[in-house]
């Protein structure tokens, strides 16, 4: 089963720290609101998405799979 | 022979420690206890969002790791002494658990006033807010026309304040210190910030202490030292923290403030660091050489889960014998982060803004009365960022706080 992020857009405040623990898969764009760029990520990319997860000020992030 | 590692402390720390044995091959029995009835949550929204919105523990729960699910949690018990040396750790419902390694994330309590006065609880109107159960308590008595009186202008404070505010209430802020927030932010920040409050209809009454609160059962007034009498409805005592440390007495540790420890976070003793066990959290007062050697304590949301990961590779390395040396050698110097909502302000801090000389703080981007990035400074070197808003200008500043050590 492949990985999927899955982001709660109603808690999402633009923080940006996802983006320095998974920046193959988060980044806040040029308009200040964070973009996930690989909704379904390599295996290789768990340990990070689940970083990114951990550091999320709000708990926004999910991962599935 | 299986082992087990001992958990004290329920919250974040101790999540994530539990998560970071796993993440680092321990396989066996994890133990976590917590005085709290409630799985680990996310603590910083009881202040902000949540304490005017959704105050439901399924909102604030953190998720657990796959890796943790077969973590055995008890939730609902402290820790009352630990006998180091024998290795076991005595609860509040009796039971002495003995361990194989142990990760002391106690955490910190609200401080209370140290002013006689009524009862220190929800009835007595007196609250503070720590725990889930302390927002909820909080929350019923913010009304709106309530007239709260809040003890204390570090951010918790402020925080309240402002939520406090938009939930329609009358609030006034009292503090010893000139500005709010101003020991780790400066004075020309906290100004600001303290004029932004005000616009919004925040009363402050700054450099003045508690003389009396008045009351039987309950608080009515709050009395200053200036002899100003403050009718009230509702105390909030925002006054800071001590460290849930007292059950780890009589072990030959220096719980001056938090546990000392090296950067293997092993508690220091004058006859060396003690292996097996660990301490994560706000409890933990460690050296961090992207700064200093100075061992320090730091309330930053970040740290649990950078402690509790170093914590969690240690004791792994320890139970299973492989590489600890090098474990424990290895560099590890956190960079501590916070953020703070206050009306339509977003505070980022990274670094040690507190470390600042007191003439090294200045604003590097941006306009100190719209948006900016203030830097803190010790000597020539940067030590702490905050921007006020700014968010992707202040992020890009991450790499330049503190001096870390070159990693190979």
């Amino acid at each position: 089963m492949s990985l999927k992020v899955v982001v709660d857009w109603d808690l999402c405040q633009d923080h940006g720290q996802c983006a320095f623990a998974a920046p193959e898969v988060f980044e806040i764009g040029e308009d200040g609101r964070m973009h996930v760029l690989i909704e379904e990520p390599d295996e290789s990319l768990r340990s990070k998405v689940e970083d990114a997860a951990d550091v999320c000020p709000v708990q926004a992030i999910r991962l599935e799979g | 022979m299986a082992q087990r590692v001992l958990v004290v402390g329920a919250g974040m720390a101790g999540l994530r420690s539990a998560e970071g044995l796993r993440a680092h091959g321990y396989a066996d029995e994890i133990l976590v206890v917590g005085d709290e009835s409630w799985a680990p949550y996310n603590r910083p929204p009881l202040s902000k969002e949540a304490l005017h919105g959704d105050l439901s523990h399924d909102r604030l729960v953190f998720r657990v790791r796959a890796n943790a699910s077969d973590v055995t949690w008890r939730h609902g018990v402290s820790a009352t002494s630990a006998d180091l040396a024998a290795r076991t750790v005595t609860l509040s419902d009796g039971e002495t658990v003995s361990y194989d390694a142990l990760v002391a994330a106690t955490g910190v309590s609200a401080r209370r006033l140290q002013v006689p006065g009524p009862p220190q609880t929800a009835a007595g109107r007196r609250h503070v807010i720590r725990t889930l159960d302390d927002a909820i308590g909080l929350r019923a008595a913010l009304v709106p026309g309530a007239k709260v009186v809040v003890l204390g202008a570090g951010f918790i404070g402020c925080e309240v304040a402002a939520t406090a505010v938009k939930l329609g209430c009358e609030v006034r802020c009292v503090a010893i210190d000139p500005y709010p927030m101003v020991r780790p932010l400066g004075p020309e920040l906290a100004a600001e910030l303290q004029r932004r409050h005000e616009e919004q209809g925040v009363v402050f009454h700054l450099g003045v202490g508690v003389a009396e609160l008045v009351g039987d059962h309950h608080v009515t007034d709050v009395v200053l030292t200036d002899g100003t009498r403050l009718e009230t409805d509702v105390v909030l005592e925002a006054l800071g923290s001590h460290c849930n440390s007292g059950w780890l007495e009589g072990n030959d540790l220096d719980l001056a403030d938090g546990v000392r420890t090296d950067t293997a976070l092993r508690p220091w003793r004058e006859s060396g660091m003690l292996d097996g066990v660990a301490v994560a959290g706000d409890i933990a007062r460690f050296p961090n050489l992207r700064f200093d050697e100075r061992p320090l304590r730091v309330e930053h949301w970040s740290i649990p889960t950078d402690t509790g990961r170093r914590a969690g590779a240690v004791l792994a390395a320890y139970l299973s014998g492989e590489g600890y040396d090098d474990v424990v050698a290895a560099s590890w110097e956190p960079l501590p982060s916070f953020w703070s909502d206050q009306f339509d302000i977003r505070l980022q801090s990274y670094g040690m803004p507190g470390l600042a000389d007191p003439d090294g703080i200045r604003v590097l981007e941006g306009d100190l009365h719209d948006e900016c990035v203030v830097g803190y400074h010790r000597g020539e070197e940067l030590v702490g960022v905050v921007g006020v808003g700014m968010l992707r200008v202040v992020n890009t500043y991450r790499d330049k706080v503190g001096h870390p050590t070159p990693t190979s």
